[in-house]
């Protein structure tokens, strides 16, 4: 990684004011995420995962170090539309199509019509919901409403994904199908991925590096390299290799005594 | 069509137990009239009766039983008396007639209809305030809450001294009346539905960098529809009411209220049940218009399934 980081922070602090008295979401955070990376975020509840991702798309405002996202401020690099979202629900309005849904930022942001309809097509394309633009949400499955709304995100052509545990509300089957589109997605694409999760094997199955967090405060314990390859068929869960990393994830896990 | 049929049984039912009603509530009358043209009464007197219960009455002059259902001016009208009198006042009379139902029911139409539109948008103006502005929450809120706390009877005679004394008659202040109850359940349900989107929602718009405008027009406004016309339901009904107790104070010769009050004060009973009838029907009818523009509504946003 010898460019610039896209995404950097060095001892990054958020802490909330409770009426318990202080709760440190985030302490001490270093880390830097370069062009094209797949980062997974790991760590049960209350570890600053979700928090971290949501400083980085400037929805949360930390509290100490120093966070950049392309170089810039996070609310900066909002407003350059560094950035796709996609939250654990689809989140994608019923009184829109889903084309309707996903021009809806291509709407706020001012582009042409022309364009609007153009780049809805394409992505609708490249998450395989060619010929859905004019359903309802209401008419398609949870798997296939989740794929809409990663469509969305990525209509604007920002560089950076987060995905905040996207497929944490689909069933098993539906999120390997998910899994695997996805990482067809991120080599055609080559972007840079930020993903919130609970689940080990999805962590190693699809990333270049796992973060491995724990709580109170939160904090990141361990950085996973994956000497997996870049191409992974759904099988390579079952390599020696897959089940070393995921077994140092979990080791992570219980050194950060995430499970007293 | 499978409910017509339990619908059609409770109908009978509710008509049944209307003209059972009638006998005890008509029978003192009915057997006076009957003493009167000579039919032999037990027991004889009208002194005596009155202090006899209608139940007892009613069963020891069953062959009167017929008049408590003829009578001009009964205590309980029978169902087929109104009908008889809302036909005639409705269909047979001309609509310009002051005899007209029509014309009565368009006078308390027309206040309502006045009404029910200054009270929509008063009150989705004033909910937009309340959800973007935390000051408007805490001040106008309180006031409105408070606002519906007064009895409109107390209220309404106000409104109508105060603005006919600076001249402002007739249908103004009505319509004001009505505004005044139609504008609390549109508040209270705009801003529940300005408020439904989810935090993630609006986690998203801002992910876009939304103005608020844009978060309003894109997200708030339509996600309140729904809320809207669950309370425009409400408001027209109540508007209808306050048109109604709009007329009573004044006196007014013109519109469903009037027929109310003139039906009280020369004992036409019938007259005021029809008066009611018709009211009733105009409230169901208006509340069914707004269902039809909901449903095309919400289908035309595809969310009506």
């Amino acid at each position: 990684m010898s460019a610039a980081p896209v995404i950097s922070a060095s001892s990054l602090d958020l802490t909330f004011q409770t009426n318990d008295g202080p709760v440190h979401a985030l302490k001490g955070v270093d880390l830097d995420i370069g062009k094209g990376e797949f980062v997974s975020f790991i760590g049960p509840s209350g570890c600053g995962k979700t928090t971290f991702l949501r400083c980085i798309a400037a929805l949360e405002e930390p509290t100490g170090g120093t966070l950049t996202v392309n170089g810039m401020t996070p609310e900066e690099a909002r407003k350059a539309r560094a950035y796709g979202y996609v939250f654990q629900a689809a989140g994608l309005y019923p009184w829109r199509t889903i084309a309707g849904n996903v021009r809806l930022p291509l709407e706020i942001m001012g582009f042409s019509r022309a364009d609007q309809k153009a780049r809805a097509e394409k992505v609708l394309d490249l998450v395989d919901l060619a010929g859905f633009g004019g359903k309802f949400p209401w008419q398609l499955s949870g798997g296939m409403q989740q794929r809409a709304s990663i469509a969305r995100a990525l209509a604007f052509d920002a560089d950076i994904l987060l995905m905040d545990e996207p497929f944490g509300a689909l069933d098993e089957i539906v999120r390997d199908h998910l899994n695997e589109e996805l990482l067809k997605l991120w080599a055609r694409t080559g972007k840079t991925i930020g993903f919130v999760t609970h689940s080990i094997p999805e962590a190693v199955y699809l990333s270049t590096r796992i973060v491995v967090m724990s709580p109170r405060p939160g904090r990141i314990t361990d950085v996973i390299e994956s000497p997996l390859p870049k191409e992974r068929p759904l099988d390579i869960r079952d390599t020696p290799e897959f089940l070393e990393v995921a077994h140092r994830v979990r080791e992570g896990l219980r050194a950060g005594h995430a499970y007293d | 069509m499978r409910s017509l049929g339990p619908v059609l049984v409770v109908v009978a039912a509710i008509v049944a137990l209307w003209y059972a009603a009638c006998v005890p509530m008509n029978i003192h009358t009915a057997v006076t009239d009957a003493e009167r043209a000579g039919v032999a009464v037990s027991p004889d007197g009208a002194a005596v009766r009155r202090d006899i219960g209608a139940l007892r009455l009613a069963l020891g002059n069953t062959h009167v039983w017929g008049d408590t259902f003829a009578q001009e001016k009964p205590r309980l009208p029978a169902p087929h008396q109104v009908a008889a009198e809302l036909w005639d006042t409705v269909a047979m009379k001309k609509v310009s007639s002051k005899r007209s139902l029509v014309y009565h029911g368009w006078i308390t139409l027309s206040a309502t209809l006045v009404g029910f539109a200054i009270g929509t948008v008063a009150g989705v103006l004033l909910a937009v305030g309340i959800v973007h502005s935390r000051a408007m929450d805490m001040s106008v809120m309180p006031w409105a809450i408070a606002s519906q706390t007064i009895p409109i009877l107390a209220i309404a005679p106000m409104i109508i001294v105060v603005l006919n004394s600076v001249g402002v008659q007739g249908l103004v202040p009505k319509a004001i009346i009505s505004a005044y109850l139609s504008f609390f359940p549109v508040v209270v349900g705009m801003v529940k539905g300005l408020r439904s989107p989810s935090p993630m929602d609006l986690d998203l718009m801002r992910t876009w960098s939304a103005s608020r405008g844009q978060t309003f027009r894109k997200l708030r406004l339509p996600a309140s529809v729904p809320y809207l016309f669950a309370s425009l339901k409400i408001g027209i009904a109540a508007s209808l009411v306050g048109a109604i107790v709009g007329e009573l104070p004044t006196g007014a010769v013109r519109g469903l209220g009037a027929r109310l009050l003139t039906g009280s004060y020369y004992g036409q009973t019938i007259q005021i049940w029809s008066a009611l009838f018709a009211t009733a029907i105009l409230a169901a009818g208006l509340v069914a218009l707004i269902s039809a523009l909901e449903r095309a509504t919400l289908a035309r946003m595809g969310v009506g399934r």
